[in-house]
């Protein structure tokens, strides 16, 4: 069964269309990294996932309609919205009696053990912790609910280099088992892509890319071209192409041109290419967008 | 941990949390972040008793002077600061829920803890249901005890004092009988008379998205406005007057408001009247409101 099928999916706020048509099936066990630039409607999707928002279309996430049947979605589901929406006036130890009042899979045991390898007290009020002591509390409710989706909408913001890497590696080392699913939005994409088992690209309320990175590193090949070999790689219609100290750097989609690497081995520097120049390929790719290729070529 | 416990823990399944013990939950965790639901009261009580405490000097001049009076009068004057300390406390435990219900569905919205509230398995009613149950239950039963400690301890100072001076108190303080009638006019009158009131304060803690104090008001003020412009009456304006007055109509001509007597009438009226049910609809229709409404607003 797939942990998340979107079909059609539509949400409009007035005149602002926020979903435009997603068609979305994320399998169990994936993590899966939803990337897009401001606006695009990753917080929509994400909330219309987590039975946040009423939506239009067709939405089943572990086999229930989020909106209609929330409450009950809510005992296999988890997230993190955003940093620091934990209320700043609750106690740690009242935050963990609290979710082990209400939540039938919250291991409190695991909570305090993951608790006890940060510095943060049992008697503080959230108020009194750092933001980065903040996140790894939320975290540390979290990674202790035996949940079968968890969604995290940019858990990371604002946090220094330190807190950001513990984060994703407590979160796959303590957390992850292969029969999770987790469902992350960020900004970093680097710090996350070496996590991902799959990614895909939102713009303007619709899915632009979807594939796992197995299929990312088998399609797609970057290639630092050597000056004199230019002319020859633009023959090859690469998706895209960007300047660098000197150089020419093109991003070729290999299934599309049926072009091999032996090709572009002769070319320049191959390599497979980051989810960060991936997703600008694919985004500035879409003719009559000028708008955002002039600012591509601004950066 | 006992084998059998760990084995339990070990099984996947886990047991489901029965309904209670979330809003059981629920209720613990509005305590937890508004303390001044009970430190208001307490520390108006700790007041009371240190200046019931420092007044204790005249008490033997004023129980000879009362004397002279009827059993009726005697009783009613004894009583006095009794009745005083009562009033204090239930003013005090008006105010409060009045502030604690704008705030309790606006304010998590705006600290943004609304979503990991919302990342929980607990749903919009028993949520609501436990922060509407604060001033419908608990600030009446809470304001009780603390009403019935007050009291206590002043008999106690006052026995205290009196000690080898043949005077007494006690025997003119129905003690019991004062403090059945406060339970019944806290219980009926503050947690169900008033019931539309919080519910109306909820709803509007739910709905606005700024300033739920004018919220709270101004469409109020704007309806009898309104029927006053159109209709030059004044229906309105009475209604709400009369619902928070607790039936001021009901009450015979040139009693005095200040006696326990006074506080034994008005919702004894009121409990057989059809608009002490109407009421109760109301307040139960403002909440379905504050329930539907929390499911569509997200942060602000």
């Amino acid at each position: 069964m797939a942990c998340i099928e979107a079909r059609g999916l539509r949400k409009a706020f007035g005149t602002v269309t926020a979903l435009n048509g997603v068609d979305l099936r994320v399998e169990e066990g994936r993590i899966l990294g939803l990337i897009g630039p401001n606006g695009a409607g990753k917080t929509t999707l994400l909330n219309a996932i987590l039975g946040l928002t009423p939506y239009q279309g067709e939405l089943r996430v572990l086999g229930r309609d989020p909106w209609a049947e929330r409450d009950q979605l809510m005992r296999d589901v988890c997230f993190i919205a955003d940093v620091a929406v934990l209320p700043r006036w609750i106690r740690v130890s009242q935050a963990l009696d609290y979710v082990a009042g209400v939540h039938p899979r919250f291991d409190r045991a695991k909570a305090e053990g993951f608790l006890a390898k940060t510095t943060i007290q049992r008697n503080s009020k959230v108020r009194e912790l750092s933001k980065g002591m903040v996140t790894q509390l939320h975290l540390a409710l979290v990674m202790a609910i035996d949940a079968r989706l968890l969604v995290l909408d940019e858990p990371t913001l604002g946090l220094d280099i330190l807190y950001r890497k513990q984060f994703y590696d407590s979160l796959l080392n303590d957390y992850f088992d292969r029969s999770r699913t987790i469902v992350v939005t960020t900004h970093q994409v680097e710090e996350l892509e070496h996590v991902l088992t799959d990614v895909v690209f939102i713009d303007r309320g619709r899915i632009v890319f979807s594939r796992s990175m197995d299929e990312v590193e088998s399609g797609y090949l970057e290639v630092v071209v050597h000056p004199e070999k230019v002319a020859a790689a633009r023959a090859l219609q690469p998706m895209h192409e960007r300047q660098a100290i000197g150089c020419s750097i093109m991003l070729f989609d290999l299934k599309l041109n049926g072009i091999n690497r032996q090709q572009l081995a002769g070319l320049g520097d191959p390599s497979t290419p980051s989810i960060a120049d991936l997703f600008v390929a694919v985004l500035e790719h879409k003719p009559g967008d000028r708008s955002r290729q002039q600012q591509g070529a601004a950066q | 941990m006992s084998t059998l416990a760990k084995a339990i823990s070990d099984v996947p399944m886990v047991a489901d949390i029965s309904p209670m013990r979330r809003f059981y939950w629920s209720v613990r965790r509005e305590l937890w972040e508004n303390r001044y639901l009970y430190i208001a009261p307490l520390a108006v009580a700790a007041l009371i008793v240190v200046g019931y405490g420092l007044g204790l000097v005249h008490l033997p001049d004023k129980l000879r002077a009362a004397a002279a009076l009827d059993a009726m009068q005697q009783q009613e004057r004894i009583e006095q600061p009794y009745t005083f300390a009562a009033l204090l406390l239930m003013f005090t435990t008006l105010l409060v829920p009045m502030f604690y219900c704008l705030d309790a569905l606006y304010g998590e919205r705006r600290d943004r803890s609304v979503l990991f509230w919302k990342s929980l398995p607990v749903s919009d009613l028993t949520t609501v249901l436990a922060k509407a149950s604060i001033p419908f239950v608990a600030i009446p039963l809470l304001t009780w005890v603390i009403t019935v400690v007050t009291h206590f301890v002043m008999l106690l100072l006052a026995g205290v004092r009196l000690l080898g001076t043949g005077l007494s108190v006690s025997s003119h303080v129905s003690f019991g009988q004062m403090e059945w009638i406060l339970f019944y006019h806290l219980v009926v009158g503050h947690g169900f008379w008033y019931a539309p009131f919080w519910g109306w304060l909820l709803l509007v803690s739910a709905w606005s998205r700024r300033a739920p104090y004018l919220w709270a008001t101004l469409p109020l003020l704007a309806v009898g406005l309104v029927e006053k412009i159109a209709f030059n009456t004044s229906y309105f304006g009475g209604w709400l007057a009369y619902r928070f007055m607790g039936g001021p109509k009901d009450m015979p001509q040139g009693s005095n408001p200040m006696t326990m007597a006074h506080l034994a009438l008005t919702p004894a009226q009121s409990l057989a009247s059809p608009s002490f049910w109407f009421g109760l609809a109301l307040a139960a229709a403002f909440l379905a409101a504050a329930v539907r409404l929390r499911r569509y607003q997200g942060p602000i």
